[in-house]
């Protein structure tokens, strides 16, 4: 039963099993076990940022195709969410047609995207999505009267999402049962179904395929099969689920804009993600997205104690001094694909007995 | 045999490579349940003409044509789904899959199954059974879960020819399968040709140097050289043409 959820790709490492189960039990229980409004930021973030790295690995990782627009199809979520919200007001249906609608376009333009530069090199299919993704993120800071521009979009979310509503009067286990809570349970229980359902897919006849085209497209096609039509869905697949967890931030930020979902930075966050988790392994991408997010937000914090406790010692508390951390982050993933070239995943199951 | 129509034909098929015509004006035609040796010596053409038959490259001029239809403009998978199977001169395999996954990818192939999104690729045993069988035939069985990478060069090729039993096709061309293997494992791969051929239905076009496997098998020898086809006909009569002996001199017949 398990085994069938998983679709048969179990993690194969004990270690590995612990941190998944580590992960899993602390981002389902978040808010009773870490209360505070930013540990419960940060676990949605984690939730979120799960389904689109995993969403991501099953382009570079499982069929060996770099995108730079990633974060493109991740704001068109976003956006269709938010302008739906923001136009049709904040019901349910706003929510539903607005995400729809987000996944639908993004897969129309993974299709476009797809059939018109698969065909060719792979480097000029990284180069178009560069592209395509820099000019729709001008295009959005453009179109102002529609998008916001710069200042991104500011909206209400159905009332029963937000912290105004109570569920019930009383604290339990002392945290509040009010509708940010529920907007969090949204969040994990869909970010753990799209997770799933991706996970089905790479262990499905066709998630074979794409690892067979990824290895030796040529001879996937002397064995019949049509190599661009697998990278094109593969693209269409990557960019729905991508969107999808563009939707959810939106509704759980209650706030779209190109900062939090179009930047470059994100881009280039997700790519060290896959990496650090192990491409190719969806499980890589829990522990990818988990850690690289956890340092991401409390790194900083970290180094502050540091820099405060060696203040005496110059060179030292410079080094450590919180500005710095992207300069760690950047020692951090450098030692991590040094030690570990295939990801955390990688080197945990190659360690097992 | 010669009243039947052939399955495979090929018509004045030429290929430029600038101002290099690598296969020149080759028209032959190959009957159902034949083998026919393809000989020549290195550069000859003989792997470009076989990727001209199953798509790898397109003819500049001159048309390929598989039960009368007219392939030449077709894909690679076209061809393969038409019946046309290749087995690769050099070793050519999904190195990062196990043995048991290669052979597997190309049941799934055939059975159509590769745009299945949603089962788990595991839950069809009968491609795995598959997988198994072939495997089993060319004496792979207990190496199918070892990574392809990490095979040794012999087994590599066996399941170069592997992948081509699987796929089954009408028309299997084979390129110096037996190159690069150990004295011990070459009978097996001539086995299997062997019972191939048995099978009346299918047609093999066999690139090989080793004159007394195509003793032993050939039906018919073709020669290429310089891109050209030269001779045409009879083992025992091809080999004896000067040609051929002017070909093979300077290069030990048992060479691969
Ligand atoms: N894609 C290509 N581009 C340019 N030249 C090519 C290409 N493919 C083959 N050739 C040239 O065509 C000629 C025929 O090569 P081919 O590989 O068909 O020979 P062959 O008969 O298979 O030889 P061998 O016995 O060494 O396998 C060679 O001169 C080769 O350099
Ligand atoms: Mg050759």
């Amino acid at each position: 039963m398990l085994t069938k959820l998983l679709s048969g790709d179990t993690p194969r490492s004990g270690l590995l099993t612990l941190l998944l189960l580590i992960v899993l039990i602390s981002l389902a229980f978040a808010p009773f076990l870490f209360p505070g409004t930013k540990s419960l930021e940060t676990a949605a973030r984690i939730c979120i940022f799960i389904v689109l790295v995993a969403s991501y690995d099953l382009l570079l990782g499982y069929s060996g195709i770099v995108s730079f627009a990633h974060t493109m199809f991740f704001g068109i979520g976003a956006y269709g969410t938010a302008l739906a919200l923001s136009t049709t007001g904040p019901s349910y249906w706003s929510l539903i047609w607005g995400t729809a609608t987000g996944a639908v376009v993004a897969a129309v333009f993974a299709l476009a995207i797809g059939l018109f530069s698969l065909r060719v090199k792979a480097i000029f299919f990284a180069m178009v999505t560069l592209a395509v993704a820099s000019a729709f993120a001008v295009l959005v800071s453009q179109m102002s009267w529609l998008t916001g521009g710069e200042d991104g979009l500011n909206y209400r979310i159905p009332r029963e999402l937000t912290p105004a509503f109570k569920l019930v009067d009383e604290k339990i286990l002392g945290v509040r049962i009010n509708g940010k809570l529920l907007a969090y349970y949204l969040v994990f229980f869909a970010s753990a179904a799209l997770f799933l359902l991706m996970l089905r897919i790479v262990n499905s006849p066709f998630g074979r395929t794409l690892k067979a085209v990824r290895d030796n497209a040529f001879r996937a096609e002397a064995i019949g099969y049509r190599v661009v039509w697998y990278r094109t869905t593969a693209t269409v697949l990557s960019a729905i689920m991508a969107a999808l967890a563009g939707s959810l931030l939106a509704v759980w930020l209650r706030y779209t804009g190109p900062a939090t979902t179009l930047s470059m930075e994100i881009m280039i966050d997700i790519l060290l993600m896959v990496v650090i988790g192990g491409m190719g392994t969806l499980y890589g991408a829990v522990l990818g997205a988990t850690l690289f997010i956890l340092a991401q937000t409390y790194l900083q914090n970290l180094m502050g104690v540091a820099a405060e406790v060696t203040s005496a010692v110059p060179v030292v508390s410079t080094l450590v001094a919180p500005e710095r951390w992207l300069l760690w982050l950047g020692v951090l993933f450098i030692l991590s694909v040094y030690f570990f070239p295939s990801g955390i995943v990688g080197r945990l199951r190659a360690g097992r007995a | 045999m010669a009243e039947e129509h052939p399955i495979l034909v090929t018509s004045d098929l030429t290929i430029r490579f600038g101002g290099h015509v690598a296969v020149d004006q080759v028209s032959c035609s190959f009957d159902r349940g034949t083998l026919t040796a393809i000989v020549g010596p290195n550069g000859a053409g003989k792997t470009t003409y076989f990727n001209l038959i199953s798509g790898q490259l397109h003819a500049s001029s001159g048309r390929v044509t598989l039960n009368g239809e007219d392939i030449t403009r077709m894909s690679v998978p076209e061809r393969t789904d038409r019946g046309i199977g290749r087995a690769f001169q050099l070793t050519n395999l999904f190195p990062t899959l196990s043995v048991r996954e290669n052979v597997r990818l190309v049941a799934q192939s055939r059975a159509r199954k590769g745009f299945d999104l949603f089962s788990i690729a595991e839950s069809h045993v009968e491609l795995l059974e598959r997988a198994d069988h072939v495997l089993a035939e060319v004496r792979l069985i207990d190496q199918a879960d070892q990574i392809v990478s990490a095979l040794p060069h012999g087994d590599q090729r066996k399941l170069e020819v592997a992948l081509l039993i699987a796929l089954g096709p009408q028309v299997l061309m084979f390129d110096e399968p037996t190159a690069g293997m150990s004295v011990d494992e070459v009978p097996v791969i001539l086995e299997l040709i062997q019972k191939l051929k048995a099978d009346m239905d299918r047609t093999i076009l066999l690139v090989e140097h080793k004159m007394d496997v195509i003793r032993s098998l050939a039906d018919r020898i073709i020669v290429l050289h310089n891109g050209e086809l030269v001779a045409d006909g009879d083992p025992a009569e091809v080999i004896a043409l000067p040609v051929v002996q002017e070909a093979y001199l300077g290069k030990a017949p048992e060479a691969a």
